[in-house]
């Protein structure tokens, strides 16, 4: 939690007995907000699941109508985002600042991508007349079950976009923070804890994509 | 205090130095001291058990030495408390003091215990005659919204974990502060806005939809639901980052030899907690979101005419809030632990089973929320399944039950206004625990639910545990975080009332709810009138001794006699230092030789 000096010298707090006490605290903070995260989301996992075992047909049909090119592309954007985060964190530790801003520029640039191809794919549906909800009025597939699988869809996917906003933002703030040389060998505390959200944030998608894209009944 | 209760304890800590004088002939005899005096040997071979206690800190606690640190305490200057070290509006609102967040939470809890209960008695007056009394039916459904809604998410979840969690829990595992101070400030901050968000939604919106927000109806009724449900995910925020905070603090900050098992059973029970606040907050706070969003953009998730199922909402809302009822008896749990082997001096009958029980109940609490949907349309096998995991939470209560009961045999009791709610609370409990496991029988739920009876059950075991061990809590702990006594004879008073007003208020609604009387009526037939004014003048008792309490204790607060840093005489770890404590807790970091609790008899 300690604000950095230069060159990466952490700031040890009033409460803890050492610097390494606290990086742990920091860290296992983290791993319980994600966890915390993972029920969240693990919610709608939940109705997504239930409502698959209602309608399967249904849900099969519908899942035909998501864009499969641009949902896996998307995929490789994200993982290969969560291999640059990694590498930014592993070049801070060999004191090698550049290499780790670049590397996190390149990942918020990829964490944009995906969300400017999210927004694509979004589009192309509303044209269709697939929205959420009451609005939807997608003629092919008329039925409740299918409106229940775009609406879970969209709320889904649109949760999991503002996460990836949310991670951007973050990672484009640790940017600026590693191209002023505040991490390094000896302290990476806010670098690693951006690179676990941002590792969450591309789990969750893999999880998405199957349900959406993948589990699908391609349109006769 | 009275004069005999003080004459009492002066005794008790001269006996209690004496006791520990002769520690080593009692190692002999007992396995626990013998663990002891062995740690206390262990310590003085390296040198940490040099110095005699200081005679102004003597607390009559042994094992919890301060480390030598070569600055002798005599010769530093007088450190001022927590609430002098700084003083003005703005240190305190920017305060990152764990102790100084816990008051003002205490300020924040205590408003809202009145609001809501200032709802529950004009629901109770309107419920005096049947036909209407004072106010209409539409009315009526806002009140028990209003009241349900401010004491579930305003009051209970957050009381004591909020309050006397962040007051107690780095003092009782030696820590200066939390892990993370600014986050829980922050959590301050969120839990205030989100209580102002949901009063002013409640009353701008005029929600009538009951505090479970049941669709389908929450996802059609006319009144504005989405600012409550924005107050309430707000909250939830609050008390997931007091819980991520909790368990950290645990984890990263108990004193040099603070094992696990060397941790006083509060700080278990608050661990507990905060594991179910972290896992299951999240899942109220998306279910919350759907029915807001079906209510305001029709997203329809829950609503059958667009596909979805309305049971389902039950089931996510159930998920979170069964687990709630934990969130809100574990920390009580941990308060009547402590006031227990505080007032009856005397070692926890078993400390183990004690604390693991907890966590028992933290994980099989996530596995019975079907309990309350037996009538919902659920498969024979999955009630079944759920009744029967239901009853075993039953076990877990039992074994703190029978563990409390025990430690007092033989005790040596001090029979102050703390104890006198732990009495209220085990009796309440206990009637609260058992309609549970009858609750759970699923052929005696079908003629309950949704009858007086199920309403007269969570409020004996949650509502009366929790108040109870609030009350315990704020006794017990209001010398040591504002360094004053309260009067005892008006404690023991308004303790009769409340318990008394308790009883009488809910004991009725046990036969009303058996004789068809359904919740959520605001009319009834002429025969149920007997009982309904009972329960009414029973809710008046209930008041009168919450507002007695809150006029002594403003009083003490300024004009009650010094305490002096250990009244109560008790061996917690937080008692050692002055109260109110220094800002930083401890003069000098404490080092932990033996468990908590222990008295030595």
């Amino acid at each position: 939690m300690g604000k950095p000096m230069p060159m990466g010298k952490p700031r040890l707090e009033v409460h803890f007995e050492d610097l390494e006490k606290q990086a742990h605290a920091a860290r296992l903070g983290m791993w319980v907000f994600l966890g915390s995260e993972v029920l969240f989301f693990g919610a709608l996992f939940g109705l997504y699941a239930s409502y698959r075992v209602a309608y399967g047909e249904l849900f099969r049909q519908a899942a035909g109508h998501t864009d499969l090119a641009l949902g896996t592309v998307n995929t490789f954007i994200l993982l290969t985002s969560s291999f640059t985060v990694a590498m930014s964190i592993h070049a801070a530790r060999q004191a090698r600042p550049r290499a780790a801003t670049a590397l996190l520029a390149l990942t918020v640039v990829l964490g944009a991508a995906f969300l400017a191809l999210k927004g694509v794919e979004y589009a192309s549906h509303f044209r269709e007349g697939i929205y959420p909800g009451g609005e939807y009025r997608f003629e092919e597939l008329p039925e409740g079950g299918a409106r229940v699988f775009f609406t879970l869809y969209y709320f889904m996917t649109g949760l999991h976009a503002l996460h990836v906003l949310g991670g951007v933002g973050v990672l484009a703030w640790l940017a600026g923070r590693a191209r002023r040389e505040a991490f390094g060998p000896l302290y990476d505390t806010p670098l690693e804890l951006g690179g676990l959200y941002w590792h969450f944030v591309d789990i969750v998608w893999l999880f998405l994509w199957p349900l959406f894209y993948l589990l699908r009944e391609s349109p006769a | 205090m009275g004069r005999g209760g003080a004459t009492t304890f002066q005794m008790d800590l001269a006996n209690a130095d004496c006791i520990l004088v002769m520690g080593s002939n009692f190692a002999e005899a007992h396995p626990v001291g013998f663990r002891f005096v062995m740690k206390a040997r262990e310590g003085a071979r390296r040198g940490r058990r040099g110095r005699p206690m200081d005679s102004s800190r003597a607390t009559g606690t042994a094992g919890y030495h301060p480390e030598p640190g070569g600055r002798a305490a005599g010769s530093q200057p007088e450190e001022p408390d927590y609430l002098r070290v700084e003083t003005g509006l703005r240190s305190w609102l920017t305060t990152t003091d764990h102790k100084r967040i816990g008051v003002m939470f205490l300020v924040g809890v205590t408003a809202s215990l009145l609001l809501g209960g200032v709802f529950a008695l004009l629901l109770r007056l309107e419920l005096l005659t049947p036909g209407r009394t004072f106010v209409d039916a539409m009315t009526y459904n806002r009140f028990f919204t209003l009241h349900g809604v401010i004491m579930v998410w305003m009051f209970m979840i957050p009381s004591i974990p909020t309050v006397f969690g962040n007051f107690l829990l780095p003092l009782m595992l030696g820590a200066k502060d939390v892990a993370f101070p600014r986050l829980n400030l922050a959590s301050l901050y969120i839990y205030y806005i989100g209580a102002a968000v949901v009063v002013a939604g409640m009353i701008a919106g005029g929600t009538d939809t009951g505090w479970t927000f049941y669709v389908p109806y929450s996802a059609q009724t006319p009144a504005a639901l989405w600012p409550v449900l924005t107050g309430v995910f707000i909250l939830g925020v609050s008390t997931i980052i007091t819980g991520i905070n909790f368990i950290v603090t645990t984890h990263t900050l108990r004193v040099r030899g603070m094992t696990w098992h060397r941790m006083p059973l509060f700080v278990w029970s608050i661990y507990a907690t905060s594991i179910i606040q972290v896992l299951a907050t999240p899942v109220l706070g998306m279910a919350l979101t759907l029915v807001a969003l079906d209510n305001v953009f029709r997203l329809g998730i829950f609503e059958p005419e667009l596909g979805g199922d309305p049971v389902l909402y039950q089931h996510l809302f159930w998920f979170y809030s069964h687990p709630a009822v934990y969130i809100m008896i574990l920390p009580a749990f941990g308060v009547i632990s402590e006031t227990v082997f505080a007032f009856s001096r005397k070692n926890p009958i078993t400390y183990r089973a004690i604390a693991y029980s907890s966590l028992g109940i933290a994980f099989v609490g996530f596995l019975t929320w079907g309990h309350h949907m037996f009538v919902a349309g659920m498969s024979a096998f999955d009630v079944g399944v759920f009744s029967v995991l239901s009853m075993l939470v039953g076990i877990f209560s039992a074994i703190k039950v029978f563990a409390w009961v025990g430690t007092m045999y033989r005790g040596s009791i001090l029979f102050a206004t703390p104890m006198a709610y732990l009495f209220a609370f085990l009796f309440l409990f206990g009637i609260g625990g058992m309609t549970g496991i009858a609750v759970a029988t699923t052929s005696l739920d079908v003629h309950w639910h949704d009858t007086y009876f199920v309403v007269a059950h969570f409020h004996f075991i949650m509502v009366g545990a929790v108040i109870t061990a609030f009350l315990a809590a704020l006794h017990y702990w209001f010398p040591k975080m504002f360094g004053r006594l309260y009067p005892e004879r008006w404690g023991l008073l308004a303790a009769a009332l409340v318990f008394t007003g308790f009883v009488l208020t809910f004991a009725p609604q046990f036969l009303l709810g058996n004789a068809g009387m359904p919740r959520r009526y605001a009319d009834y037939p002429q025969r149920y009138q007997t009982l309904h004014v009972l329960s009414t003048g029973g809710s008046w008792l209930i008041g009168l001794g919450i507002l007695v309490t809150l006029v002594y204790l403003l009083w003490a607060l300024r004009r009650g006699p010094i305490a002096g840093p250990n009244p109560w005489g008790s061996r917690g770890f937080e008692w050692n230092t002055p109260s109110p404590p220094p800002k930083h807790n401890y003069r000098e970091t404490p080092v932990i030789t033996h468990g908590p609790h222990e008295y030595f008899r």
